[in-house]
């Protein structure tokens, strides 16, 4: 389903010189394939996952996603693809304040088919866990409850592709399992891929699928032999 | 979810920085409307008394916007007066010969005829039957053919073409206020507001002025509301006008209060009106004259408080008359008189907006710039407000874009933010100007007698663009504050559109 090739990115630094940050000969991900994806902070995995998402732009290499090559595509299209293809749960929830729990998951539905389900969104918060909190703003939410509106919000689109960034990163010990095991249990529902970022050994030994950026990423590599 | 919603949401979160906003931008409008409104009551206030049931004024040669100052609004000084006679020619037949009867032409030639019908008597005696009778005859006849001749026997060759006029009579004073010598017909045929059914109506027990009364005599006054409640004047108090200027000697002649005007608004509201008859019979009031009553022997007994004495209308003189004149032909009346010698004619409302259009126009063109510069920066504000914004907001704007949100997108969910701000803003100044518009209406009619209600929009700007110089200003505040939260929405909504989602994405 999801296949990257030769994926190349540079960053520019404040001072004007470039910063290679991924070089990523091969990297694939099968249609509801789980993987989980480990590495050293700053390796690149952000990236890769903001270049998947279309977020931001390669320098070169493909990202074929379902036969349609993501790099070729306009900002627009991109924004748009992303919007119906893929959802993503964000390390930080980045739940909008000023929206309920419900509100927060419809906004998902509005940008990519422009048009709301609200029984779909309140059925998505049910299967979450958080069936009498819909009218809930953020702040009235616990840190765990605010990441299974984030979950159920990127689930809202029925999206081919789920993008994890340390979802767990922020959460107490208490509830990090059960966001992991709601995530992985929504995406086997589903049938949708997942791609997970965790430094928590104890997060990615729960999937059967465990990349390491260092053995994908030849750039990560190479900073790996430098350090050790 | 529409990007209203979104936007709205936005503006919730907000809520007192975007309220503050609002509130600048509604103080901004408020000033506007009540801009507005107030040029609006000074140009109504000017065109309803302007065209209180007349509409035309004429008086003697000279500056048509003195003319029309001091006959319409009783300010300036009379330019001069013209004869009673021209008065006449607005007059019936019938009302023209009762006026000469007094009048030392009309007593001339009734001595005239008088003498020849003697002269005629002794020519029949003197040449026989036949020859007396023939000449009887043409005499009679030459007569009838002079007698057409004779200001009386015709109606005023003005009469044709107006309805009524109204004679004013102007020079003295009460107190600061003008006295007006005039007939019974100013509150009778003439109103005080934009429509025929808003007729003057007296205070309490008081009446109108009558040509003559029992009582009174010619003596009688009635009092604009202002000039009683400044001056104190109650029913049948006694005036005595002073001439020529507020310190001018007092008349001895005295004139009874018999009523006093409810407020109207008008100018009327600062004057005195007395019967005209009574104003002749004031001291130094009669037109001299150099020949003064050759052929008026009978009347050498007669003191000016006798009711049968009819002062010679060739001593008699009014300052100007309102006219109501069939509209048809007034231009042409208009033409006629001006292009005689003797007086001239002005479309009060005519003059009052050549006055308002070269001083008051500019003034209110340079506070409408002033308000539209504080709507402005009340503009401004908006977009300090929401660009100051824009930095906490930046990780909401990522969220969106990351949740599929085009870059228009955000565009439109921050103009659309701007465009809340400021037409909300924008409605709510336009009710609070239009609800103390409503609020001061007792207070402006009192003062002004334009009635103001909260649904009244200003008039038209006198410009030259076509059709909007038919639309109210405050209609064209709508397109102008859309318009400006586009402009003042662009820099914040552009800064959005440039978010760089992966810097400003929490992880």
């Amino acid at each position: 389903m999801l296949s990257i090739t030769n994926l190349k990115k540079t960053f520019t630094q404040p001072d004007g010189a470039t910063l290679p940050i991924l070089d990523i000969p091969k990297f694939e991900v099968a249609a509801g394939e789980q993987v989980v994806l480990i590495g050293r902070s700053g390796g690149g995995k952000t990236t890769l996952l903001h270049n998947i998402a279309g977020i931001t732009k390669i320098d070169s290499g493909k990202i074929v996603f379902d036969g349609l090559p993501l790099q070729t595509l306009s900002q627009e299209m991109r924004d748009r693809f992303r919007a119906t293809n893929m959802g993503y749960v964000f390390q930080t929830f980045n739940l909008l304040p000023a929206f309920t729990a419900i509100e927060n998951v419809m906004l998902g539905m509005a940008f990519a088919k422009g048009k709301t389900d609200q029984k779909f969104a309140q059925s998505l918060l049910d299967r979450v866990g958080l069936k009498d909190r819909s009218g809930h703003q953020p702040a009235m939410m616990s840190v765990g409850e605010q990441q299974r509106v984030a979950v159920a919000r990127a689930l809202a689109n029925r999206p081919r592709l789920l993008l994890a960034d340390e979802p767990t990163a922020n959460i107490d010990p208490a509830n990090q399992q059960s966001i992991v095991d709601l995530i992985k249990e929504s995406c086997e529902e589903f049938d949708i891929a997942l791609i997970l970022v965790t430094h928590t050994m104890e997060v990615a030994n729960q999937f059967s699928r465990i990349d390491r950026l260092e053995d994908i990423n030849q750039l990560a590599a190479r900073a790996e032999e430098v350090i050790s | 979810m529409n990007l209203f919603t979104i936007a709205s949401r936005s503006i919730r979160q907000r809520l007192l920085s975007s309220s503050l906003t609002m509130l600048s931008m509604a103080m901004g409008v408020t000033l506007v409307v009540a801009v507005l409104a107030i040029f609006g009551v000074v140009q109504k206030s000017f065109d309803a008394n302007a065209t209180l049931g007349y509409n035309v004024v004429v008086g003697a040669k000279g500056g048509k916007l003195q003319l029309t100052l001091n006959s319409v609004f009783y300010l300036s000084q009379p330019i001069e007066n013209v004869p009673y006679e021209y008065y006449l020619e607005f007059k019936t037949q019938e009302f023209r010969f009762q006026e000469y009867q007094g009048s030392y032409s009309f007593k001339a030639i009734r001595q005239q005829h008088a003498t020849r019908q003697t002269l005629a008597v002794s020519t029949l005696s003197s040449s026989g039957p036949l020859g007396g009778l023939m000449g009887l005859v043409a005499d009679t006849t030459l007569q009838n053919e002079m007698d057409t001749m004779f200001p009386w026997n015709r109606p005023g060759k003005y009469k044709a073409y107006s309805n009524f006029v109204i004679p004013l009579c102007l020079g003295d004073y009460f107190g600061p206020y003008r006295v007006v010598g005039t007939t019974s017909d100013m509150f009778e045929l003439l109103y005080h507001g934009s429509t025929a059914e808003d007729s003057y109506v007296m205070q309490g027990d008081g009446r109108n002025i009558e040509n003559f009364s029992e009582q009174h005599g010619y003596f009688e006054a009635v009092v604009g509301s202002i000039v009683a409640r400044d001056r104190n004047v109650k029913l049948g108090d006694i005036i005595n006008p002073s001439h020529g200027s507020e310190e001018g000697d007092s008349h001895a002649t005295e004139f009874t209060v018999v009523g006093i005007l409810e407020p109207t608004g008008t100018p009327n509201d600062r004057a005195v009106f007395i019967n005209m008859e009574g104003f002749y019979r004031m001291s130094d009031h009669a037109k001299p004259l150099e020949n003064e009553d050759p052929y008026g022997a009978d009347q050498q007994g007669h003191k000016m408080t006798d009711s049968d004495y009819r002062l010679p209308v060739e001593k008699r003189e009014v300052t100007a008359m309102l006219v109501n004149m069939d509209p048809i032909f007034s231009v042409g009346v208009e033409n006629a008189i001006n292009e005689g010698p003797v007086a001239q004619a002005v479309y009060p409302v005519l003059e009052i907006r050549r006055l308002l259009d070269v001083f008051v126009t500019p003034v209110k063109v340079l506070l409408l710039v002033l308000t539209v510069m504080i709507c402005v920066v009340s503009g401004l504000s908006i977009l300090i407000s929401i660009y100051n914004s824009m930095n906490e907001r930046r990780g909401e704007i990522a969220v969106l874009r990351a949740l599929g949100a085009r870059r228009l997108t955000v565009y439109g969910i921050v103009s659309l933010e701007s465009l809340i701000l400021s037409v909300v803003g924008g409605l709510f100044g336009f009710l609070i100007g239009h609800g103390l518009i409503a609020m001061s209406s007792p207070f402006v009619e009192a003062r002004t007698g334009v009635q103001l209600g909260f649904f009244d929009f200003a008039p038209p700007l006198p410009i030259a663009i076509p059709y909007l110089n038919q639309l109210s200003p405050e209609i064209l505040l709508i397109p102008g504050l859309i318009i400006l939260a586009i402009v003042v929405g662009f820099i914040p909504a552009y800064s959005a559109y440039r978010t760089d989602v992966a810097k400003s994405l929490g992880k």
